[in-house]
């Protein structure tokens, strides 16, 4: 059995009288690709930000690498090691490329305040950040347009870009959020090829709608609909339950 | 304030080039003999000290998008520090005062900043006005700190260094050099910082915080060094000040001389630092131009400031990198 | 302090507290629906009072000066939204904050203009102009009540016009969505065009009444507007329930600790706002 890096035990998450997100849990192992999906509204989005601490979680427990960060900040679950992506392109569209995954890939540098290097070094100048920033575009397929304003980039290089910023930072969980969103046939292609070679030594957690890229790469399925899981396990238990088929695949998948 | 309006940020030749001269211009000036030397030597000793403030406000607004409403505070209190520092009889020491006064100022920003960055857009801009004003009538209401009225600065600091005589800041010429160098040294180091990794950090706050804090920035802290940069260089600009008029009073630090260091920051151009100088220079000419003009010169300045913000709301270097651009000329990479 | 005067102090919290709201629930209300900042707000405030003095040195009636005074306020802060801020709705705040200083300098001139800079005095209404004893040599003037009652009918106004009129509902439904009410086929231009003018009026309108006893004099407008801006900040931006919380808030600790704390009596209100935000940057009533 591989480690388990990422427990979400009971999440909870509340906005009034409604539960977004209601006793969900989650277990995200190492080398293994967790797919969540389900209809629009599902709760998907709120649960990965409950993960991510962009939203604090009404109940629940959530232990990342060892540590408990339910309700904690965005940057602190970050340092811990988690990376994730955004549904809604979420860049820096007037910086180039490379300086879009540069800034991701500096933060896991380890600077003092009293380094002056800090206040008036270059910052192109720091060999660790550009090795990894170079690694991290490498794997997205993007350096050809390292020097290209994000802003001009086609939406397929924007979703790459995305990527890329989340592995800058050399996060052993990753928590995608639909990366095929809006990609042609051929991009979605280069994407579930990368998404395959990143399962080696990540924890990875997919909300997907694309269900032939979600079958092809999942080990393991959670289907929520309205805030709760409905069923979970491996792709193969989960297309035949019937609940599932009712309510979301639809008969024909049967 | 998260527009991502892409900035000038590396200066395009011809930008470089008008710097230079101007650099040039304003040490030749002295050396030009005139009538009324006097008076110009302090204008534009104003100017560049203005023009130092300007710079502390574009590390703030035009490099991390946090625009304050109250960045005069610092200013006034440094040049406060200043008038309470320089005894009745004798002038107090350079190295000893403009630490003090700077780091002082930059003390108030990191305190103000703690309660002001916790807040975002619209409130970051009331509350920053709101503190400024508090430490205006506190100011203002308190005979014992001037009052009103205000303070002399008796003397001009003593630039005296182990017993070497130095220079004589008492003298208007020395003083204009002593300003042009600190506006140079400022110029130099937060051109240095823009490019800086901490610099970069704070362009990245100011064009997509959330992600940052995604990656796993503590932008709290980043936003708040910045705060207390910022109001420690406004530190130096406000003692420069004090020192060069002798005078300090709580207008300093008042609504107008914030709002205006917002105008010059905007009017230049925002986020290269060049900007700031050059709207310094601008806004004050245009301003002397208006008052020279007209007793009603306050219609053509709103109507100038309406102008600018409707027309050219990238400000002069934005007008010209639109009007190179438009030339087929490219800006430099 | 005895009964007698901590009544005292008390009518005149409730007086300046409700005089703030009134600025307060209109640049509140801009802010909240039409996302725009306007510094100018205190200058509305200004030419409201040094409109009343005139008018009603004009008529002899302070009463019908302010009636007329309103009507041109609502004229102004009408052509000001068509004219100038409705393009601003989406432009930076920090335009908007230039933009509006700019008016300052402008409505300063006008003022100055047309009215001169020197202070002047409004004198009370005659009906009203006379005092309720409290005890053998205090007294407190019944006009500051008739102040205190203005407001609190116009907050009333107010809150039954956005509560429970069309009107008002498609201005909430403006505030919530702005997109999705176009959409619906509801003129939100009218509708920006209605929240603005009310906006300039309410600020006018608390100049006006306020004016014989804080006197007619060119700074009123900066003063005010701080303090207006403190309210918003400490009741939270859109909310008019907030304003008027913290309108109160501001008028009982600024009027009270003038009395009791002189020393740091100006800065007591900010020292509450800096509490405030200590636990919610975002202001008491945030939506």
């Amino acid at each position: 059995m591989s480690d388990l890096l990422l427990s979400a035990r009971s999440l909870t998450k509340r906005f009034g009288g409604l539960a977004a997100v209601n006793d969900v849990s989650v277990d995200l192992f190492r080398d293994h690709i967790h797919a969540v999906i389900g209809p629009n509204g599902a709760g998907k989005s709120t649960l990965t930000n409950l993960l991510s601490g962009d939203l604090p979680p009404t109940s629940g427990s959530i232990t990342l690498n060892g540590t408990e960060t339910a309700g904690h900040s965005p940057e602190s679950i970050s340092r811990l090691g988690l990376g994730r992506s955004y549904q809604k392109t979420n860049i820096f569209l007037p910086f180039t490329v490379w300086d879009n995954v540069r800034l991701a890939a500096q933060s896991r540098e380890r600077h003092w305040p009293w380094n002056p290097l800090r206040w008036i070094g270059s910052a192109q100048a720091m060999a660790g950040v550009n090795q990894r920033c170079e690694r991290a575009i490498e794997l997205a397929g993007l350096t050809h347009r390292s020097q290209t304003v994000a802003g001009t980039t086609s939406h397929g290089e924007q979703r790459q870009l995305e990527i890329a910023m989340t592995l800058a930072t050399e996060p052993t969980v990753l928590l995608l959020d639909e990366p095929l969103a809006g990609m042609g046939q051929a991009e979605a292609e280069s994407m579930i090829a990368l998404l395959q070679k990143l399962k080696k030594d990540h924890a990875m957690m997919l909300v997907e709608h694309d269900m032939d890229a979600v079958f092809s790469l999942a080990d393991q399925l959670t289907v929520m609909v309205n805030g709760q899981v409905i069923a979970s396990g491996t792709p193969a238990e989960v297309r035949s339950d019937p609940l599932v088929q009712a309510a979301y695949l639809g008969e024909d998948h049967a | 304030m998260s527009s991502p309006k892409a900035q000038l940020e590396k200066l395009p030749r011809s930008v470089q080039v008008l710097l230079a001269l101007g650099a040039v211009a304003l040490a030749a000036f002295p050396l030009v003999p005139s009538d009324s030397a006097d008076f110009y030597l302090q204008m534009l000793s104003q100017m560049m000290i203005l023009a130092i403030f300007a710079m502390s406000l574009d590390l703030l607004q035009g490099v991390s998008g946090l625009v304050s409403l109250g960045h005069a505070a610092y200013f006034g209190l440094a040049g406060y520090a200043l008038a309470f520092l320089t005894p009745a009889d004798t002038p107090i020491s350079l190295w000893w005062a403009l630490p003090v006064s700077a780091l002082g100022a930059g003390l108030a920003a990191l305190v103000i900043g703690f309660f002001v960055v916790r807040t975002h857009g619209i409130y970051f801009i009331m509350v920053t006005m709101a503190f400024a004003q508090m430490v205006f009538f506190l100011f203002f209401d308190n005979k014992e700190l001037g009052g009103s009225d205000g303070l002399y600065v008796n003397f001009r600091p003593d630039a005296t260094l182990f017993g070497w005589a130095g220079i004589d800041l008492e003298n208007k010429t020395t003083f204009y050099y002593f300003t042009l160098a600190m506006l140079v040294a400022v110029y130099a180091f937060l051109r240095r910082l823009l490019f800086s990794p901490f610099g970069r950090v704070l362009a990245g706050i100011r064009v997509n915080e959330h992600r940052m804090r995604a990656v796993g920035y503590g932008t709290f802290g980043y936003k708040l060094a910045a705060f207390t940069l910022a109001g420690t260089l406004a530190g130096v600009a406000g003692f420069l000040w004090a020192a060069q008029t002798g005078f300090v009073n709580p207008d300093l630090m008042g609504f107008h001389m914030s709002a205006h260091a917002i105008m010059m920051v905007i009017l230049g151009g925002m986020g290269n630092f060049a900007g700031a100088i050059v709207g310094a220079f601008a806004f004050e000419y245009v301003m002397h131009f208006f008052k020279d003009l007209t007793k009603h010169w306050q219609l053509l300045m709103g109507g100038f400031i309406v102008l600018v913000v409707v027309f050219a709301p990238r400000g002069l270097l934005g007008l010209s990198e639109k009007f190179q651009r438009r030339r087929g000329v490219n800006s430099d990479e | 302090m005895d009964f007698a005067n901590f009544l005292i102090q008390l009518l005149n919290s409730l007086q300046y507290g409700l005089l703030l709201f009134m600025l307060a629930a209109g640049l509140t209300l801009i802010f909240g629906i039409m996302g725009v900042v306007n510094l100018a707000h205190g200058s509305f405030y200004m030419l409201g009072a040094y409109l009343a003095w005139f008018l009603a040195s004009q008529f002899d009636s302070l009463v019908l000066a302010i009636v007329v005074g309103t009507l041109l306020a609502v004229a102004l802060g009408w052509a000001l939204e068509w004219l100038l801020f409705r393009h601003f709705y989406h432009r930076d705040h920090l335009d908007q904050v230039l933009l509006t200083f700019g008016l300052i300098y402008i409505f300063e001139e006008v003022r100055s203009i047309l009215w001169g800079d020197d202070v002047h005095s409004v004198p009370v209404p005659e009906l009203v102009n006379w005092s309720i004893p409290l005890t053998d040599n205090l007294s407190y003037p019944v006009y500051r009540l008739v102040i205190s009652a203005v407001c609190v009918a116009l907050a009333l106004g107010l809150y039954l016009l956005i509560s429970k009129t069309r009107l008002g509902m498609k201005i909430r439904a403006g505030a919530f969505n702005r997109e999705m009410t176009e959409a619906l086929g509801i003129n939100i231009r009218l509708i920006h065009g209605v929240v603005f003018a009310l906006g300039v009026a309410l600020a006018a309108i608390a100049g006006m009444i306020a004016s014989p006893i804080s006197s007619v004099y060119p700074g009123m407008g900066s003063s005010v507007l701080i303090m207006c801006f403190v309210v918003v900040v400490i009741g939270g931006i859109g909310s008019v329930r907030g304003a008027l919380v913290a309108a109160l808030m501001v008028g009982l600790v600024d009027t009270f600790g003038k009395v009791l704390l002189p020393q740091i009596a100006g800065m007591a209100v900010y020292m509450l706002m800096a509490g405030v935000l200590l636990y919610k940057p975002e202001g008491l009533f945030k939506q």
